[in-house]
């Protein structure tokens, strides 16, 4: 029922905005907040009860960098490619992670929907690249292998994770 | 007007009047600024910087955005503007795909006209292009992302004037493009294929799809015999590709040309046009009669026949079940003349020439084709035809006038009004007048219905009964009168639409054209043309008599029914496959699926997916059930539907649902 409950929270958001179509930015956002990304269908539906165009909607959700139309895995790894971190070799740290989650260019979220590695320009950390952002967390002054390590403390802890629940 | 107020334009006192902005007074004053984005029928969006100019103590701005005050002094030709000016240009052309020379709009492209003007001969940058994937899917257009210069102009005509937005930026910056919603091609969305946009857009991004090349294999088939019809608003715009003046009569050229290219007859949709006033007049005089889908709404343009389908479901029964005159024509020719003939079926090739890019979908819409076969093989455009005259190495101007083939060539002029909006109401009234009065009327003209306003309303009293009556042109003016009508503030006995601004003389299939003064043109010469010819009203058209006589019967037989008559379907805006939102975990268990398209959702979906959630889990349900939404299951008018099990439930109610659910859920334990 995961997906209903997100379904119902899609209509709630919506009604709390009144069902105004000024409302779309802060209704997407409270929307990806809810999937992690955007779904087509929801934004289909978010047009439809806004009385505007799917196409309006897709311009909106594609223009800001901040809302994504593709799921996001769980962990969602942004690597700093700006000028100082790129200098610092950022992409080596890019590239190490790409090959531990066995990923491929234009693939950049593993199958078990855990993992998402994208490059920003610039984390505004530049005094500590090369840099990166695991969700909200900042690490920085990276070589690949304290990247890959960071890598697989996660898996290990979900791993455990998973371990506890299927025991519970 | 205080003839204080004037502003100087390179050194000419220009008087300020009603203009809004720059642009416009710069116009009057004789000089012609090139701008991409600017439309007067459109909003303002000032993205293109082409009409950037010089205002004294402002600097450079652009025109079409600056509002006039008294005493400027602009200047349009400085040598910074000049230089910017060809910058822009040069920028553009770097960024365009370079495969002008063999592109649709080649003759009738501004960006190529504008590097011409400004004498560009080389461009500076670096070619950028990038190679998208090219959207042929319509049938009635072709998108080349490839082309598009980002003016916005099909955006805007798409949103604002016909209301569909069907197609809107997406990304940004060098991704930018102009595309439906979530990329899909343009026939899965809501796309009403009126072709407004193709007619605006400025460069080869939005075109017209062809059918030149079919139909020159149907002609060069010695298998086939390949008929013509022509629609009215064809025979006033022709002439302007080859240079002659718009609203100019070339009936008799068209026809000759027709034959020369190798059509073995040529008829005219005016014919039909007239069929369609017998039929559909007495649609109305039944409906008025028996009081039921009162307003009736004309169901002539196929474009706003699929606006109502897939935006207003609940009006789907106001539009008359007549086919339109191109489709009539379709059925009678592939059933009458391929006897009349001696030609099988299959070998019959109906080509129309029309004046629209969404003649081309309604051709293929299934309900008119039988046997595979369909009635209408294939539509050209007025400029399609222009282009096969022109490869033929005719000159068109100086063909000797030729006449229409009969019975289906012969029309009187109220169907030949049908091109331009208002005609279809004038020709009804001529009927209608004469039939519920039972008295001829020496003057067959209803002045007050014609008119450029998008929407003209008149009243009148007939036989002791008052009528109202709207004429509508363009689809947000639709719309409007729709949105009227549910508020209970609009109430019409009869209402014309045409998708195209000034109707089908305006449609996207005509010469390309940007001064839309234009369409008055036109309409002089289709209503002058109804002036020569000998008769007005379609009642007193002999092949019509005819037909019926020997033919179809009576008014509304079953032969007549079953040949130029249809009917029509809600349908999705976004097609794809149903789009569930939430299974249980258990895979058996009793499906319950909730209509959340617009349709359902506005009468109520969110309340009966609420009222079942609650109920489930009141009753302890939840491991036996599947609930999900889906976009449309095209039963709009009749929403909210809910499915359960195998059974649809259509104007459901939280009880009807529940009652439902309690029955379906027994076997699933
Ligand atoms: S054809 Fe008409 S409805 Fe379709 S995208 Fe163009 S303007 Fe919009
Ligand atoms: S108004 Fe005429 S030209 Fe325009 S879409 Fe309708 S039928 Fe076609
Ligand atoms: S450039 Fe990488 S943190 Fe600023």
């Amino acid at each position: 029922m995961e997906k209903l409950r997100k379904f119902e929270r899609v209509l709630e958001i919506v009604d709390q905005n009144n069902r105004q179509a000024s409302r779309l930015i802060p209704i997407l956002q409270a929307v990806q907040a809810e999937y992690r990304y955007l779904p087509e269908e929801i934004l289909t539906f978010i047009a439809t009860s806004l009385g505007i165009s799917p196409a309006r909607v897709f311009g909106v959700a594609t223009f800001y960098s901040l809302f994504t139309l593709k799921p996001k895995g769980r962990y969602h790894i942004r690597v700093c490619n700006g000028t100082a971190c790129h200098v610092k070799r950022s992409m080596d740290i890019y590239n190490a992670i790409h090959k531990k989650l066995n990923l491929q260019p234009g693939k950049d979220t593993t199958e078990d929907m855990l993992f998402t590695v994208e490059t920003v320009n610039c984390l505004g950390a530049c005094g500590l690249a090369p840099a990166m952002v695991i969700n909200e967390e900042v690490y920085g002054q990276l070589t690949p292998e304290r990247a890959t390590e960071i890598i697989e403390d996660i898996i290990r802890k979900e791993e455990n994770h998973e371990l506890d629940t299927h025991g519970a | 007007m205080n003839e204080d107020t004037f502003i100087t334009i390179d050194n000419k006192d220009i008087p300020i009047e009603r203009e809004q902005n720059l642009l416009e007074l710069i116009r009057k004053a004789g000089v012609d600024l090139p701008t991409f984005c600017y439309h007067s029928e459109l909003s303002v969006y000032g993205a293109c910087r082409l009409c950037m100019v010089d205002v004294e103590g402002m600097g450079l701005v652009p025109a079409c955005s600056t509002p006039p005050s008294p005493n400027m002094k602009v200047k349009t030709n400085t040598e910074e503007i000049r230089k910017m000016r060809k910058i822009i240009v040069e920028l553009l052309l770097a960024n365009h795909s370079q495969n002008c020379p063999t592109c649709q709009k080649s003759a009738t492209c501004q960006l190529q006209a504008l590097a011409r003007r400004l004498g560009i001969t080389k461009i500076r940058f670096k070619n950028q292009s990038r190679d998208l994937p090219i959207d042929e899917s319509s049938p009635s257009l072709v998108r080349d992302p490839n082309k598009c210069v980002l003016c916005g102009d099909c955006v805007r005509i798409c949103s604002e004037v016909q209301t569909v937005g069907a197609i809107d930026f997406a990304y940004r910056g060098a991704q930018t493009v102009v595309i439906p919603s979530f990329g899909k091609d343009l026939d899965k969305v809501e796309c009403v294929n009126c072709g407004q946009c193709a007619r605006i857009c400025p460069t080869g991004a939005l075109t017209p799809k062809s059918e030149v090349d079919d139909v020159w294999r149907a002609i060069h088939n010695p298998d086939k015999v390949v008929i013509a019809q022509i629609a009215p608003a064809v025979r006033v715009a022709i002439g302007e590709i080859f240079g002659l003046e718009p609203g100019k009569i070339t009936t008799g050229q068209i026809a000759a040309a027709l034959r020369a290219i190798g059509f073995s007859k040529v008829f005219d949709t005016s014919f039909t046009a007239d069929l369609t006033v017998i039929e559909e007049s007495n649609e109305f005089i039944r409906r008025i009669q028996n009081k039921e889908n009162i307003p009736q709404f004309t169901s002539c343009c196929p474009a706003w026949v699929k606006f109502i389908e897939q935006y207003y479901p609940e009006f789907v029964h106001n539009l008359s079940t007549c086919r339109s005159p191109q489709q009539m024509f379709g059925a009678l020719a592939k059933e009458i003349l391929s006897v009349q003939l001696g030609v099988k079926i299959e070998d019959i090739v109906v080509v129309s020439i029309m004046p629209c890019t969404a003649k081309k979908f309604e051709a293929r819409r299934p309900e008119f084709s039988r046997d595979g076969i369909r009635d209408v093989d294939y539509v050209l455009t007025t400029q399609e035809l222009g282009r096969m005259i022109e490869e033929t190495g005719l000159h068109f101007n100086e063909l000797g006038p030729e006449s229409f083939n009969l019975p289906f060539g012969f029309k009187t002029g109220a169907g030949v009004i049908f091109g331009n909006s208002g005609g279809v109401s004038e020709a009804v009234l001529r009927y209608v007048t004469e039939k519920l009065t039972g008295e001829r009327r020496e003057n067959y003209e209803f002045k007050g219905v014609r008119g450029d306003n998008g929407i003209r309303e008149i009243k009148f009293s007939l036989a002791g009964r008052e009528f109202s009556m709207a004429i509508v042109s363009g689809l947000g003016n639709a719309r409007k009168v729709l949105e009227d009508i549910k508020s209970g503030n609009g109430q019409y006995d009869f209402i014309e639409v045409m998708a195209c601004p000034g109707g089908c003389i305006g449609g996207a299939g005509q010469p390309v054209y940007t001064d839309i003064s234009i369409h008055q043109k036109r309409t002089k010469g289709l209503y002058e043309n109804d002036r020569m010819l000998e008769l007005h009203k379609s009642q007193d058209n002999p092949y019509i008599s005819e037909l019926y006589n020997s033919f179809l019967g009576d008014v509304g037989s079953p032969k007549a029914h079953e040949l130029l008559h249809t009917h029509y379907k809600s349908r999705k805006r976004i097609t794809d496959e149903d789009m569930y939102l939430s299974y249980s975990d258990k895979a058996e268990g009793l499906e319950i699926n909730v209509c959340f398209g617009t349709g359902c959702f506005i009468k109520g979906s969110q309340k009966i997916l609420r009222g079942v959630l609650d109920y489930i889990s009141r009753n302890g349900l939840k491991n036996r059930v599947n609930v999900s939404a889906s976009f449309c299951f095209e039963a709009c008018d009749r929403g909210p539907v809910i499915r359960v099990g195998d059974r649809v439930i259509e104007q459901c109610t939280i009880e009807k649902a529940t009652e439902a659910i309690e029955k379906e859920v027994e076997v699933y334990v």
